[in-house]
């Protein structure tokens, strides 16, 4: 398989499922957890059945019934409302008591806007300082063709996971940073070693031509790529399997990830590197004429 | 007996580790989503928009221990964010709505005269004990003053005795709590003794005692607002703890299992490291005192990807080391030599992202970077120290020499 030469096609299959989803972004945004957007979440247990219908009803004396109401098996209802007071939270306790008869409390979480706004900000500040540093360490260790392509091939992987958490609604919370920067850890992880055989085989031959150079090396860590990726992917089922509801999305977004680092990995990365070298050479070259 | 070695070696770390286990386990602090509890984040505010000094912050986290001492928590977590934050994790306890209420109350008592002057504030009592009424059967609130509550006392009830008639409206000492009046009692007497009842408005016992209770700890230095407030239920707590371990358990198996396919001998003994890599970081987070959330969790179990990463890095290039013609043993050796530099710069990076992590995430999230971090450490010591120490010992001494028992081929 030629990764190289094909790069368009490699970028332009990545830019099809990124760009209808920051199109989605754009538009719908992301649906926001009560972490980011502030707000309340109520999930109940009951001991008799329950439907929504009837939840919906005792949530109408409190002016709430047009809020998520949402099943979550074996009498488990989960209720998401704006931030409500501590007095009103109880009130509405204990109307489902007096209504519905024993119940555990299974979660009842609170979070005011001014918290959702500083999670944001120190996510984004996170991506920012953890990209940069991986720039600083790739520029140190390799140079800094290797460390641009590397950290666009993460950025790549972040957007794709973006793209898809937009795409399909998937709820958004705090840990939604840590997915991101663990996708960037892994993406980086998995470019390195493949940069890191370009590099070697660049040292052992000199004269060799760059694009047949790259596939070669992408060729020789291939098994290695996809053999993490599997064994990565198969950690992430098991707790998509058996982890129970709140890390599903967590795990399935880090699946997403993975996939994508592991294309980016193969497909994105080290062709962007040759393209980075190359016209930088080329205004090299240039400059050096002018001179 | 060219085998006895290597065998008593893993012999002793399965069987060191089979015992440690439980021990290890029992030991490691489980965060709230795993056992239930509350995590409170309160705000600081001055009625009259002041500013809030250190020193109100260190008063209110002084009352806010001893009102969570009442609660009986056994490793609650107290402390101050910033400049007007309070975070407050009650791990475990079984109320957790009770707790919230408790937390967040001012529990501000006054005593008033008639003419709404306040003579005594909570800060003038000595003792409060929730009580049932042996009279009247109602549960009550007995006051104990302290020394200069109870000379103001005496003053106060003296002068009203003298003041005004009995009977006279005026002649009142209203206990209010939080700005609102809980009971009004006629002044009989002079009371000299310092002790006083709140009486009236309770629904049991069980809420006299807990007032007590907040009265004994003090009022609140200022108001607080709850801005953050997360409970989860014991049942929640331990069913997500029974399905991690399961998830666990699983994703260990299947990548042990996907690692005996590709790499034979060596994939057994990167399964073997991966049990000791496990072990590793039990051990660490039992002995760091780590709390381990579900995110944790999640992290622990994508760090097994990373740990597998080291090791397939290393066993692939042992392969091609082994096509390039070298014997076994030299291609062990060079395989190892060759990936360890591959291998640090690929973890080193890691490390960064979980680092960056850890000082901006939050709760949880910082559970996740923290067991992230000590797997990729234990990978690192368990691909460059334990898995090389057995294969070399299988191959420098001629154990095995079929490069098949290697996957080769596959």
């Amino acid at each position: 398989m030629d990764f190289v030469g094909k790069w368009k096609i490699w970028f332009a299959i990545s830019l099809l499922a990124i760009i209808p989803g920051l199109i989605i972004f754009g538009i719908k945004g992301l649906n926001y957890g009560i972490d980011f957007a502030g707000g309340n979440i109520l999930e109940l247990q009951f001991e008799n059945k329950v439907s929504t219908g009837q939840v919906r009803n005792v949530l109408k004396d409190f002016g709430l019934e047009k809020n998520p109401i949402q099943s979550a098996g074996e009498n488990r209802i989960i209720i998401r409302t704006p931030s409500l007071s501590e007095e009103k939270s109880r009130e509405i306790i204990d109307a489902f008591e007096k209504e519905f008869g024993k119940m555990n409390i299974l979660r009842n979480e609170r979070v005011d806007a001014v918290i959702g706004r500083e999670i944001t900000y120190k996510g984004i500040l996170a991506l920012v300082i953890s990209s940069l540093l991986i720039l600083l360490y790739m520029s140190y260790r390799f140079e800094f063709n290797f460390a641009a392509a590397g950290v666009i091939a993460l950025l790549h992987d972040v957007l794709f996971v973006l793209a898809f958490t937009a795409i399909f609604q998937l709820e958004v919370d705090s840990s939604f940073i840590a997915v991101v920067l663990t996708i960037i850890g892994y993406s980086i992880n998995d470019t390195i070693v493949v940069f890191d055989r370009i590099r070697e085989n660049l040292r052992i031959q000199k004269k060799k031509d760059l694009s047949l150079l790259v596939n070669e090396s992408i060729k020789q860590t291939m098994t290695r790529t996809l053999n993490t990726a599997g064994a990565t992917c198969l950690t992430l089922v098991a707790l998509i399997l058996f982890g129970g509801e709140t890390t599903k999305v967590f795990a399935t977004l880090l699946l997403v990830g993975t996939v994508a680092g592991t294309y980016s990995t193969i497909f994105i990365a080290s062709p962007l590197w040759i393209i980075f070298k190359t016209t930088r050479e080329k205004r090299g070259k240039i400059q050096a004429q002018k001179a | 007996m060219r085998w006895a070695k290597i065998i008593a070696v893993i012999l002793i770390i399965l069987v060191g580790g089979y015992f440690a286990f439980e021990p290890i386990l029992n030991n490691i602090n489980l965060g709230l989503d795993l056992q239930g509890g509350v995590h409170v984040v309160l705000l600081a505010e001055k009625p009259e928009g002041g500013k809030i000094t250190k020193q109100d912050m260190q008063q209110l986290k002084a009352v806010m221990t001893e009102r969570v001492d009442e609660l009986g928590v056994a490793e609650p977590v107290i402390q101050i964010e910033g400049e007007r934050r309070l975070i407050i994790e009650l791990p475990g306890v079984k109320d957790p709505e009770k707790a919230v209420d408790i937390i967040g109350r001012t529990a501000y008592l006054e005593f008033k005269t008639y003419d709404g002057r306040t003579i005594l504030t909570g800060s003038d009592l000595s003792d409060a004990k929730g009580v049932i009424n042996p009279t009247t059967n109602e549960p009550i609130i007995d006051l104990q003053l302290n020394e200069r509550g109870t000379k103001v006392f005496a003053k106060t009830t003296s002068e009203l005795v003298k003041k005004y008639r009995e009977g006279d409206p005026r002649r009142v000492i209203s206990i209010y709590l939080d700005g609102k009046m809980l009971t009004s009692p006629f002044v009989k007497d002079v009371i000299s003794n310092g002790r006083a009842q709140i009486s009236g408005g309770f629904k049991d016992y069980d809420e006299a005692a807990n007032l007590a209770a907040l009265l004994r700890a003090g009022a609140l230095p200022v108001n607080v607002k709850v801005v953050e407030k997360r409970t989860v239920g014991p049942i929640l707590g331990a069913d997500s703890l029974v399905k991690s371990k399961r998830a666990v358990f699983y994703g260990f198996l299947l990548v042990m299992l996907y690692m005996l396919f590709f790499y034979r001998v060596p994939g057994l003994v990167a399964g073997f490291s991966l049990l000791v890599y496990g072990l590793l970081i039990l051990g660490v987070l039992a002995a760091i005192n780590a709390t381990l959330t579900l995110p944790g969790i999640a992290g622990f179990l994508l760090s097994i990807g990373m740990a597998v990463d080291a090791n397939v890095v290393i066993y692939e290039r042992i392969k091609e080391e082994i096509r390039s013609g070298k014997t076994l043993r030299a291609s062990v050796e060079a395989g190892f030599k060759r990936s360890l530099l591959t291998v640090m710069d690929a973890n080193i990076t890691n490390l960064l992202a979980a680092a960056v992590l850890f000082k901006f995430g939050t709760g949880p999230v910082r559970g996740f970077a923290v067991t992230l971090s000590i797997g990729v450490l234990a990978s690192l010591f368990t691909a460059i120290v334990l898995t090389r120490y057995i294969l070399r010992e299988l191959t420098v001494k001629d154990l095995i020499n079929n490069p098949k028992l290697f996957g080769f081929g596959l």
